[in-house]
């Protein structure tokens, strides 16, 4: 016999804003992201952390949201594709991703774009290998990865000139 | 059915309280294993207990004679202490072998040890460093080694209440070291055809004073060959004792035939596995003197 779902209030700042959302204690974060919170950036592929078209970070942590249930983010960061831009201000990853071509589809891109922030912000100089590695998880079918991994090498040497 | 309940408790005694004493409760570590695993149905907790709020379940402290690894430190936080790498070279190549960057954000060595794949990564690598698991139950505490932990393929040790709580390993001797290496069609993303652990102690003449090797993948548990040790101790790691171990280690696989490769190609990589893991720790003991 089931029990009526309890739904949990949770507070998390999303994206820099202080959010309260409902969730079912099951319930992962990509779910809550997409269908509570409208942040509907952060793309659902496999739903088996496989893909990595979900990754989000929680407290600066690149994860797949949906490995991580909502419950789990009460008082932590959560940051999504949205909040990566400064305004209307695109982010050099994605920038470089605009300008080499790095995505067709766009299914994998949010996914690409916060994993590649994270990685810039761990290691603002990267090589190839390291690149790749970091973003193995992060599944593209169109591009095959070789314009991704020109557009991340080219936000990474933007940046690290940008704060010289 | 579905999660009904979701709680977070923050200490030890708190966790016992919170589990219950039904079956249907789950701990919760970085979830790699058990979301997925709700995701398809094969498992189905009512109650799903984070681990993650309570202190010991996450530090890494490392010690005059041990290092204790919170069962739910990630993988991440593992491999970017500033100690645990150098002193488990070996324990870290497996760690960061498991999934992919996102994964490893939320996998921890402790999850994988519970999980009990006969393919796990970290398992090898942390009975070939005679890791301990120290367990919290109803019925008190007890530690016992890791090779006793995984009892069949995704079945471990733990009673109903149980709880992994962290793993301890000694810290590594002068001129000791260990490696892990894994076969697999793919550099990364993908679950191992064999893997082969090992830890070695040195004296100043280059003898082998300690070997301890484990293997993984090519039986239902990861496997410690204890004769794979016995037969490097005494040996300047010569041809002929290399040759002993490797014939060992096969001789002690009985792998599975499936589509990741067949058992006769499993016992075989399985010897050159351990023989190439042997030549790394080796050479990082070496390193280490120069």
């Amino acid at each position: 016999m089931n029990k009526p779902l309890n739904k949990m209030a949770v507070q998390a700042t999303i994206n820099g804003e202080s959010k309260a959302f409902l969730c079912s204690p099951g319930q992962v974060l990509a779910e809550v992201l997409r269908d509570e919170l409208e942040l509907i950036g952060t793309k659902i592929g496999c739903n088996t952390g496989d893909c990595g078209a979900c990754s989000v970070l929680v407290d600066d942590r690149l994860v797949c949201s949906c490995l991580v249930l909502a419950a789990e983010v009460e008082g932590k960061s959560v940051q999504t594709v949205e909040g990566i831009a400064d305004g209307g201000a695109l982010h050099p990853v994605q920038q470089k991703l605009l300008e080499h071509g790095g995505l067709q589809c766009g299914i994998c891109t949010p996914g690409v774009v916060v994993a590649a922030k994270a990685l810039l912000e761990h290691n603002p100089d990267p090589t190839e290998k390291q690149a790749r590695y970091w973003l193995a998880g992060n599944l593209c079918r169109c591009t095959g990865y070789d314009k991704i991994i020109r557009a991340v090498l080219d936000a990474a040497k933007t940046m690290r000139e940008d704060a010289a | 059915m579905a999660v009904q309940e979701f709680l977070s408790p923050t200490s030890l005694s708190e966790a016992q309280a919170a589990f219950g004493e039904g079956a249907a409760s789950s701990w919760l570590a970085g979830g790699t294993d058990l979301l997925v695993g709700i995701r398809l149905g094969a498992r189905d907790p009512s109650r799903v207990v984070d681990l993650k709020q309570i202190p010991e379940l996450t530090a890494i402290e490392v010690g005059e004679t041990s290092v204790r690894i919170g069962a739910a430190a990630s993988a991440f936080d593992v491999l970017h202490h500033s100690e645990v790498p150098s002193l488990f070279p070996g324990l870290a190549e497996a760690l960061d072998l498991i999934g992919s960057t996102q994964i490893q954000g939320r996998c921890s060595a402790g999850g994988n040890l519970c999980n009990a794949s006969p393919a796990a990564d970290s398992i090898p690598a942390l009975i070939a460093n005679s890791a301990q698991c120290r367990i919290l139950g109803p019925e008190g505490e007890r530690t016992f080694a890791v090779e006793d932990f995984v009892v069949g393929p995704n079945q471990n040790a733990l009673a109903p209440g149980e709880l992994l709580v962290e793993l301890i390993l000694p810290r590594p001797a002068a001129r000791t070291s260990d490696a892990y290496l894994r076969l697999t069609p793919r550099t990364e993303m993908d679950i191992a055809v064999a893997g082969a652990a090992v830890s070695i102690s040195l004296d100043d003449s280059g003898t082998c004073t300690a070997g301890r090797v484990a293997i993984g993948a090519v039986a239902p548990t990861a496997l410690l060959v204890k004769t794979a040790g016995e037969a490097l101790v005494g040996s300047q790691l010569d041809q002929a004792a290399m040759d002993a171990a490797v014939a060992a280690a096969r001789a002690a696989a009985t792998p599975i035939s499936d589509k990741r490769g067949t058992a006769e190609y499993r016992t075989h990589v399985v010897g050159i596995l351990v023989s190439r893991a042997l030549a790394s720790a080796r050479a990082r003991i070496e390193e280490a003197r120069s």
